[in-house]
């Protein structure tokens, strides 16, 4: 395995987010801080409580979720995106490194640092909401899976994206509504039936509320479900990566 | 001896059907300067491209410094740099981090003393603080060669290395690749500038339509089929080639002043000499004579056009 190459492209990844700490961290870390001021503390005390939780510290772990879910495939669609739109893929593509190491570098920093961006973002909810976290490990874990397959579905994004509008499409179309229908701000239980069942299609839901499980120990659908839909979700984008480069689309002619 | 590049039998169609080689055999070897001349289009990016791995070939064999491209890629891509045609860059990292980045994603463990090394052979250490982007055009090649060369490649391509650069750079570079060949590294570069594959190159491809068309020494093939012309400024205007230098292939200048006399380069001299001595006995006095042997550049724009 060529490490060196891994943790060459890893490092890169890295540098570039100490570069744009502005952009990477601060602008995302404000505007979830916002929506904890107004949906938290202004709109939520006005709110009851859903499941006996408070409302504003109900809403933190989904609003965690969007965070996460954009900023890793914003980190990692732009990350590979970045190399084509300059040309510099060509060292990549001629250098001595498996597709998995490509993969581990690119990824694994887009997972380090939406990881650490969804650390940062649940530190400063402390400063507006008082919360708590039943289960610490699961919580990791459901930030840290969440975090890998949804910067394996960035990758693929970028690989994907011809034009930098394409490259803003699924996050914003796409991912932003489904987290914001995916009972970021409610329990699906609160929707009419019809609803509710055509919630459950929503695959945000199972990571919101499998989060929300390790925070409160309440959740929308059993967190056994959660963790295997994500798991299902993470596959699909492993199956999508090695077709990717076993047909070299859009990377090699 | 093993060859360093050995391409066999090796065909590329593009999905749109539009075929780049058509059964290229080829063999470079250790320490030679080979240069790959072609017009554009001729194939050439596509040839380096499939040989780095930067494009899958539709068939055919490819081995670098003994070991397939595709089998054996880790192998095969740690013992080749590559300098592609266009100036990508990573406008925002410095110099040294994209030196040093270049020489990681190749497999090697840190070596500051090398990229050091690199850095000022290339003119390039005073700038390794700088951001890519501050530099010029020809300091961007600086970096792409110092990123090629990182790892310490056995075999370096130059896909037109000089493009766009000034002619003090393209004197360092020719500097560079010679020391690099005397260090042993295989180098094959391709370049639209023919002077710089006469300057450097020991063997010459001419590749064509995605065919190779020709394979050959240099210094053979300037022999082979250059051309040599002798012109005689004259002292008197001629109105016309006179009769008895006929046989030879003679032409006079449209002013009248000059006769000019081509021959085969491999041809013994006999020509001159029996032209002259015939100018001698019709008297016609010349005021001053040159020789000119045709140069690789007209000698490829024969071959590309035939």
């Amino acid at each position: 395995m060529n490490l060196y190459g891994v943790k060459a492209i890893y490092n890169f990844e890295m540098a570039r987010m100490k570069r744009t700490l502005m952009q990477s961290v601060l602008s995302p870390v404000i505007s979830t801080c916002l929506y904890f001021v107004v949906f938290g503390s202004a709109i939520g005390s006005r709110m009851g409580d859903i499941g006996g939780i408070d409302y504003a510290a109900y809403i933190i772990p989904g609003l965690v979720m969007l965070s996460l879910l954009m900023q890793s495939i914003s980190n990692a669609s732009f990350g590979i995106y970045m190399p084509k739109f300059s040309g510099t893929i060509y060292e990549v593509l001629s250098a001595p490194v498996s597709y998995f190491e490509i993969v581990l570098g690119y990824v694994g920093a887009a997972t380090t640092k939406a990881v650490i961006l969804g650390l940062i973002i649940l530190l400063t909810a402390r400063l507006f909401v008082d919360y708590s976290v039943m289960h610490p490990f699961w919580m990791l874990s459901f930030l840290i899976l969440t975090a890998l397959t949804f910067s394996l579905f960035g990758f693929i994004i970028g690989i994907w994206a011809d034009g930098f509008e394409k490259l803003q499409i699924v996050p914003m179309m796409i991912v932003t509504p489904l987290v914001f229908l995916g009972g970021t701000f409610y329990s699906i239980d609160m929707l009419p039936e019809v609803w509710q069942t055509i919630s459950l299609f929503n695959p945000v839901v199972y990571l919101i509320s499998g989060f929300r499980w390790a925070f409160y120990g309440v959740s929308d659908v059993h967190v056994g479900i959660s963790v295997g839909m994500t798991l299902v979700f993470l596959s699909l984008c492993m199956t999508a990566v090695w077709w990717i480069f076993k047909t070299g689309y859009r990377l090699r002619s | 001896m093993q060859p360093d590049i050995s391409v066999k039998h090796l065909n590329k169609t593009y999905e749109d059907g539009f075929q780049a080689l058509k059964d290229i055999n080829l063999e470079i070897y250790p320490g030679e300067i080979f240069a790959l001349l072609g017009p554009n289009g001729a194939g050439k990016t596509t040839l380096i491209s499939i040989i780095c791995g930067i494009v899958n070939k539709s068939n055919g064999d490819v081995k670098a410094a003994g070991y397939d491209i595709i089998k054996d890629y880790r192998k095969a891509r740690e013992s080749i740099g590559l300098v592609p045609q266009e100036l990508n860059t990573d406008s925002f990292e410095t110099v040294w981090n994209a030196v040093s980045f270049s020489r990681g994603l190749f497999g090697k463990p840190a070596n500051p003393d090398h990229i050091e090394t690199v850095l000022k052979d290339l003119s390039l250490w005073d700038k390794r603080n700088n951001r890519i982007m501050s530099l010029s055009g020809g300091m961007k090649r600086r970096v792409m060669i110092a990123k090629a060369l990182s790892h310490e490649p056995r075999i370096l391509f130059l896909d037109e290395p000089t493009a766009g650069v000034d002619v003090e750079l393209r004197r360092d570079m020719w500097e560079m690749v010679r020391k690099l060949r005397k260090n042993g590294t295989t180098v094959i570069l391709t370049t639209h500038y023919i002077e710089e594959a006469e300057e450097m190159a020991d063997r010459i491809g001419v590749i064509r339509n995605g065919e190779i068309i020709l394979v050959e020494d240099k210094a053979r093939l300037m022999s082979k089929l250059g051309k040599k012309e002798l012109r005689l400024h004259l002292q008197h205007k001629l109105d016309k080639v006179p009769g008895e230098l006929t046989l030879e292939p003679v032409e006079l200048s449209d002013d009248g002043y000059e006769l000019i006399y081509t021959f085969d380069s491999q041809q013994q001299q006999a020509g001159v000499a029996r032209l002259l001595r015939t100018l001698s006995d019709l008297g016609i006095d010349y005021r001053d004579l040159q020789t000119r042997e045709s140069s690789l550049e007209e000698i490829f724009v024969g071959l590309v056009h035939e």
